[in-house]
C-alpha cells in the first residue's frame, strides 16, 4: 500500500465511521478452512453445493463441463492457500441457460453498515488474487439477493498472481434485510450462456437485467481441459480504498465458518473412538437422548444434521457394546446442538449410543 | 440447495406423533432437516411442496 493510499484510507475511515476494527466482510477469503475435504471431483454436476473450501458455494446450471475443486498450498503475497479449479471435462457448446459461478454469501444483519437503499449508501471495494494456466477474462459481481439487483465488472487473469481491485458504486435502491437470511452474494462468473451474456454489459452499474450481468469478453473455464483458475485473498470492504488483505488466525476463521457448517471429526468414518462425537442413552427402544449443546458456535439457523456410525455410514449410529444401527433420524435440533436420535422400535433400551455428525446451516 | 438433489422425503415424528423434522436423502446422504424456515434444505422442500408434492408420513 502506498503512502498516498494509506492517507486516503485514513481520511475515508474518519468520514465513514469505520475506524479500525474488522475491515473484511468475507469469511475464509484466504481459503484457510476446508472442513469437508480438500478436494472434490466432478464439480459442475450439482447446483447450490459446497464441495470443499468453506463458505465457497458452487452454482452450476445445465453445463456438461466438470472440474476438480481443491484447496491447494500456493505461497505468495503472504498467503499459504488458494482455491483451485482444474477443468476435467470441457463444454464448448454453451446453451443459453448454462452457468458456473463461484459464490460466497452474506447475512443481511452483517451488512447494515453499507446503508444500502438509502441516500447515504456506501461504495464497496472488492479485491482478490487470481492466476490461471493462460490469460482469461471473467466477471465478478455483487448480487443484491433481497432486491434482485446486480453490479458486475470484468477482470483479467494471467499466469502470474495478480491482485484485482474493483470498487462498486453505492446503491441507493433496495435495502438489505436485518436478519440471518442471505442478502448479498459475491459471484465469480466463470462460464455462462446468452441468458446472462446476451445484452450489452457495462461495468459498475446497478441494474436488474439478467442478460447484462456477464462481461462481453468472458472466457469459459470449460473451454479446454487445460484450463485452470486459482483464487485467494477475497476481501470486501466498505469504501473505495482497497486495504491490504486482513489476515485472521486459523482458529478465528474456523469459528466464523462453523456458524454455517460443522463436522464433529476430520474423519467422519473414524467412529466414536475419536473425540468430538455425540453421545446419548436410550430411554426406550425408540429414542436416545443426550446433551443438546454440542455445536462449538451458535449456528446461523437450525442446521440439517447427518450422523455417522463407526463404519462411516450416514443415517446410522453406534450402540456401545453391540454395534452399528442404520436408519436413524435426528430430532430436537436447535442452532446450538441436537438432543435426540431415534429409530422406531429399533434401539436397545438402556444402552448408550454414539455418532459422529455434520451440521449444515449454509446460506 | 436444489430440490432435485433431495429425495425420499418423509416426516419425523416424536412418540406423541408430533412432527419434529423431515428425513430425506440429500445428494445421496440420509439427512435430518429441521422445521426451520431459515434452513435452506427446508426452504427447498417447501418449494417442492408448493408445487403440489406431498411429504410422506413418518415410518
Amino acid at each position: 500500500m502506498t503512502k498516498a493510499a494509506e492517507l486516503a484510507k485514513m481520511g475515508e475511515v474518519l468520514t465513514n465511521s469505520q475506524i479500525g476494527g474488522r475491515r473484511n466482510i468475507v469469511i475464509n477469503g484466504g481459503m484457510q478452512c476446508s472442513q469437508r475435504s480438500t478436494s472434490a471431483t466432478g464439480v459442475g454436476a450439482s447446483n447450490g453445493v459446497f464441495p470443499c473450501v468453506d463458505r465457497m458455494k458452487i452454482m452450476a446450471g445445465t453445463t456438461a463441463g466438470r472440474l476438480t475443486m481443491s484447496q491447494v498450498a500456493d505461497v505468495h503475497d503472504g498467503f499459504a492457500n488458494a482455491l483451485k479449479f482444474d477443468c476435467t471435462t470441457a463444454d464448448t457448446s454453451i446453451a443459453a441457460d448454462e452457468f458456473f459461478i463461484l459464490r460466497t454469501l452474506f447475512e443481511g444483519q452483517d451488512l447494515q453498515q453499507i446503508k444500502k437503499g438509502t441516500s447515504d449508501a456506501e461504495k464497496l471495494t472488492l479485491s482478490f488474487y487470481v492466476k490461471g494456466n493462460a490469460s482469461a477474462t471473467y466477471t465478478c459481481e455483487l448480487e443484491d439477493r433481497d432486491n434482485s439487483r446486480y453490479n458486475s465488472q470484468e477482470f483479467s487473469v494471467t499466469t502470474s498472481w495478480t491482485r484485482v481491485v474493483k470498487t462498486f458504486l453505492a446503491d441507493t435502491t433496495g435495502s438489505f434485510g436485518d436478519d440471518n437470511a442471505e442478502s448479498l452474494a459475491i459471484n465469480f462468473w466463470l462460464h455462462s450462456g446468452s441468458t446472462y451474456t446476451g445484452g450489452t454489459h457495462t461495468d459498475n452499474v446497478w441494474h436488474t437485467t439478467n442478460n447484462q450481468r456477464v462481461g462481453d469478453n468472458q472466457t469459459s473455464i470449460f473451454d479446454s481441459t487445460d484450463r485452470e483458475f486459482f483464487i485467494t485473498g477475497i476481501q470486501l470492504e466498505v469504501g473505495e480504498q482497497a486495504t491490504p488483505f486482513e489476515h485472521r488466525s486459523f482458529g478465528e476463521e474456523l469459528a466464523l465458518c462453523q456458524r454455517y457448517y460443522y463436522q464433529s471429526a476430520d474423519n467422519l468414518a473414524g467412529g466414536v473412538g475419536q473425540g468430538g462425537m455425540w453421545f446419548g442413552e436410550n430411554i426406550n427402544t425408540t429414542e436416545c437422548f443426550g446433551p443438546g449443546n454440542n455445536f462449538p458456535v451458535t449456528m446461523r439457523a437450525t442446521p440439517t444434521v447427518v450422523i455417522y456410525d463407526n463404519s462411516g455410514t450416514a443415517g446410522a449410529a453406534h450402540t456401545l457394546g453391540t454395534g452399528d444401527v442404520t436408519g436413524i433420524t435426528v430430532g430436537s435440533i436447535s442452532n446450538r446442538g441436537f438432543a435426540k436420535i431415534s429409530k422406531s422400535g429399533g434401539l436397545t433400551d438402556e444402552r448408550q449410543m454414539g455418532a459422529q455428525f455434520t451440521a449444515t446451516a449454509e446460506l | 440447495m436444489n430440490i432435485t438433489n433431495i429425495t425420499n422425503i418423509k416426516h419425523i415424528e416424536d412418540l406423541k406423533g408430533n412432527k419434529e423434522g423431515i428425513q430425506c436423502v440429500i445428494d445421496g446422504v440420509p439427512s435430518s432437516v429441521p422445521l426451520d424456515p431459515a434452513n435452506t434444505d427446508y426452504q427447498a422442500i417447501q418449494e417442492w411442496v408448493a408445487e403440489g408434492n406431498t411429504i410422506e408420513d413418518a415410518d
